[in-house]
């Protein structure tokens, strides 16, 4: 009997650490055994780096540019770290365009090649989706049930978990048709005061949880550098026990809600409690 | 077909039925035709320019000539600069026009392509020969109409094509609007018969209404050519017929040049034209030739032989605004009370202006903008009316009412003659009498009992 794939996506605001926390994620899981594709959601092309060792993939609508609509599989999936199937969707050069669209097209490539078929034995596939939800196209991987759960990356910054609660505004509205629900939210750490607390109350008051806290290290940066993820650049490193525990959870994790995104107001008055408390 | 529109009228905010309008890019795409040696050019998806193209051929009988950009997944994704590119080499090459007019599509319009400096780009590269010409306008169809998007590409050609040469020329600018063929030839006619020099543009005269030659010709005589229209910076004046469709090209003509403008109704029926010709005769000083005053004097005749029939029937009138509102001053002149007035565009001032011609006539008459034949249905269900002027699509509630109809405006798909008759001037204003004078006594012949069925009417 063929397993259930579990589909992922990752959301959260620009510049949080959506790729770097998803690579280490599924390195995590790929030393439990677990066969894993990321379909890369963002014009930059870059979320596939450290499983690839570099920018070293053609994207599918770079491919689709140049040998027209007739594209294969092969030529848009690569192998990576660990036989992790990695696609990048890509897009227009900023400015031009509609980058949007160039996801939804992607996505539609990838499952008309036959990308989530039974025959690739997969057991997680990730979308790593740019930024905020700025229109549809960012919001294709919620859709008609791509993905079924949704995790997204926070700080104890008040612009990321602003972010976060407009993107769990997203879920509430694709809840219902597509069936999507908000896995929990992983606190990747910009040592700001409390942030442990704020994250996990915020997390509760969204009727979800913090399903993992990320502490920094420079290690990651290091391994980022020599375009590896943390558990193949420095698998003793405590940052990588991190990362693996963060794979550990989401692997076991049954909390799947619909979030109650709530009132800017109310996220402000968060704030003071749990940020501005001197 | 349409006996299943309920009766009871229920408030909707976002739904149209029938919508009293259609896309943009038409009315772009005809003002373009109206340039001489000009490709209308249709930066978008294939279906987009078929359509428009079709739409315009259907209401013309004429071949529509345009190009497209022909846009694919790849052309929404990176942009439509490529094919855009490819497009004016394309047809500089293969159908050699003076100028390409390209106006936007809905889709372009959302992925935000920058026409202006794609077309810098292509002719820094040498894709535009030497003494030919590309502008631009843009025409969102999520925005107004038709009419709009005629608008906004006589403001481009206005803005793109006027020069000042610091000296003035004894000219006018007309801007007929969106009319007929037919329309601009009789407004050129007029300025002629009074010896007033104008430019008239857009001008589809002797485009889109060619005589039968058995030779095709992609570019027909007609049309303004681009040295009168570098010359609308020096004329005197500019009468913008019709504040949808005119008056954006002439504000900006008055920004741009410093030619004065004047905004007036469309010259259809009697006081309309007396307005248009005293504009005219005013600038000349001399009086209108006994030519116009007599077609005028007959014009009056008309009206007074018939009014016995018209007066106190009552009007349904549906449009683009220009149209509409001249249409409702002439049948009010005529003794007739429009009740319900709608134009599909959106604008508040067309109610404003509507209000003001009916404040005496008929104070609780309905009027609507951006309204649908849908509503306008459900209203004539519950108060009927005695006639009904509207465009062809009109003539599914006429039937279904069994209304008296008369085909007015934009698009007339189903019957001959608005290309090659006029509806505007006094010689319009006639035909417009005949045509619904016509329909009413028709209907009176069908429906007499024996005994008042009259051989002398």
């Amino acid at each position: 009997m063929a397993k259930e794939m579990r589909k992922i996506a990752i959301y959260g605001k620009g510049g949080i650490g959506k790729s770097t926390t998803t690579q280490n994620t599924v390195a995590g899981l790929v030393e439990y055994g677990k066969k894993v594709m990321i379909v890369g959601c963002d014009p930059k092309a870059d979320s596939t780096r450290l499983m690839l060792g570099g920018l070293a993939q053609k994207s599918v609508l770079d491919t689709m540019r140049e040998e027209g609509e007739d594209v294969e599989l092969d030529d848009v999936l690569k192998p990576g770290y660990g036989g992790v199937m990695c696609v990048e969707s890509g897009g227009p050069e900023p400015g031009v365009g509609c980058a949007g669209r160039g996801i939804i097209t992607a996505i539609n490539l990838l499952e008309s090649l036959g990308a989530y078929e039974e025959q690739h034995d997969l057991d997680y596939a990730f979308y790593d989706v740019l930024g905020d939800v700025v229109c549809g196209g960012f919001a294709m991987p919620m859709r008609e049930g791509k993905a079924k759960e949704i995790y997204i990356v926070v700080s104890g910054e008040m612009m990321a978990m602003y972010a976060a609660n407009n993107i769990s505004k997203g879920i509430v509205k694709f809840a219902e048709s597509g069936g999507i629900r908000l896995g929990g939210l992983i606190c990747n750490s910009r040592a700001v005061d409390r942030e442990q607390d704020l994250i996990s109350n915020f997390a509760k008051e969204l009727g979800t949880q913090m399903i993992y806290f990320v502490p920094r290290d420079n290690m990651v940066q290091k391994a980022e550098i020599h375009r590896q993820t943390v558990i193949e650049f420095a698998p003793d490193a405590a940052q990588a026990e991190h990362y693996r525990n963060l794979s550990k959870a989401i692997d076991g994790n049954k909390m799947q809600v619909i979030p109650k995104p709530m009132p800017i107001e109310r996220l402000e008055e968060l704030l003071m409690d749990y940020g501005l408390f001197d | 077909m349409l006996d299943q529109t309920p009766k009871k009228v229920v408030e909707r905010e976002a739904l149209r039925i029938n919508p009293a309008k259609t896309c943009q890019p038409i009315g772009a795409m005809y003002a373009s035709l109206g340039i001489h040696g000009c490709l209308p050019h249709s930066h978008g998806s294939q279906g987009c320019c078929a359509y428009h193209r079709s739409h315009l051929t259907r209401h013309y009988k004429e071949p529509v000539m345009a190009a497209t950009s022909s846009f694919t997944e790849g052309a929404a994704v990176f942009g439509g600069g490529a094919n855009l590119r490819q497009a004016v080499n394309n047809i500089f090459h293969v159908y050699n026009p003076d100028i390409i007019a390209v106006h936007t599509t809905c889709l372009s319009e959302t992925i935000g392509d920058d026409i202006p400096s794609l077309v810098n780009q292509a002719r820094e590269d040498g894709l535009i020969p030497e003494g030919k010409l590309v502008i631009h306008t843009n025409t969102p169809s999520y925005e107004g109409s038709h009419v709009t998007g005629f608008s906004n590409m006589c403001r481009s050609m206005v803005s793109y094509l006027t020069k000042s040469s610091g000296e003035k020329k004894n000219q006018l600018n007309i801007l007929p609007g969106f009319v007929e063929p037919s329309d601009m030839r009789e407004i050129k006619n007029i300025l002629k018969e009074i010896g007033v020099p104008a430019v008239v543009f857009p001008d589809t005269s002797d485009v889109l209404d060619v005589p039968q030659t058995g030779k095709f010709d992609m570019y027909p005589k007609g049309g303004v050519t681009i040295a009168e229209m570098n010359s609308t910076g020096d004329s005197q004046k500019t009468l913008a017929l019709g504040a949808f469709a005119s008056e954006d090209a002439a504000k900006m003509l008055q920004t741009k040049a410093e030619v004065p403008y004047e905004v007036l109704d469309l010259p259809i029926g009697l006081s309309a034209t007396d307005r248009f010709i005293e504009a005219i005769v005013e600038l000349t000083g001399s009086e209108p030739p006994a030519s116009i005053t007599d077609n005028r004097g007959r014009l009056l005749d008309m009206m007074l032989d018939y009014q016995q029939y018209l007066y106190g029937k009552k009007v349904a009138i549906a449009g683009d605004p220009d149209h509409v509102i001249a249409m409702t001053e002439f049948v009010v002149s005529m003794g007739m009370i429009p009740t319900y007035v709608i134009t599909g565009t959106p604008g508040k001032k067309f109610v404003l202006r509507i209000k003001g011609i009916l404040k005496d006539i008929n104070p609780t008459a309905k009027i609507k903008a951006a309204a649908d034949f849908f509503e306008l249905h459900q209203w004539m269900k519950n108060e009927p009316v005695d006639l009904l002027i509207s465009n062809t699509y009109g003539k599914y509630i006429a039937r279904a009412e069994d209304v008296p109809f008369v085909r007015f405006g934009f698009p007339i798909l189903d019957r001959v003659g608005h290309s090659y008759f006029p509806t505007v001037g006094y010689v319009g204003g006639m035909r417009l009498v005949e045509k619904i004078t016509g329909v009413i006594m028709d209907r009176k012949d069908r429906d007499d009992p024996e005994e008042v069925f009259e051989l002398v009417m």
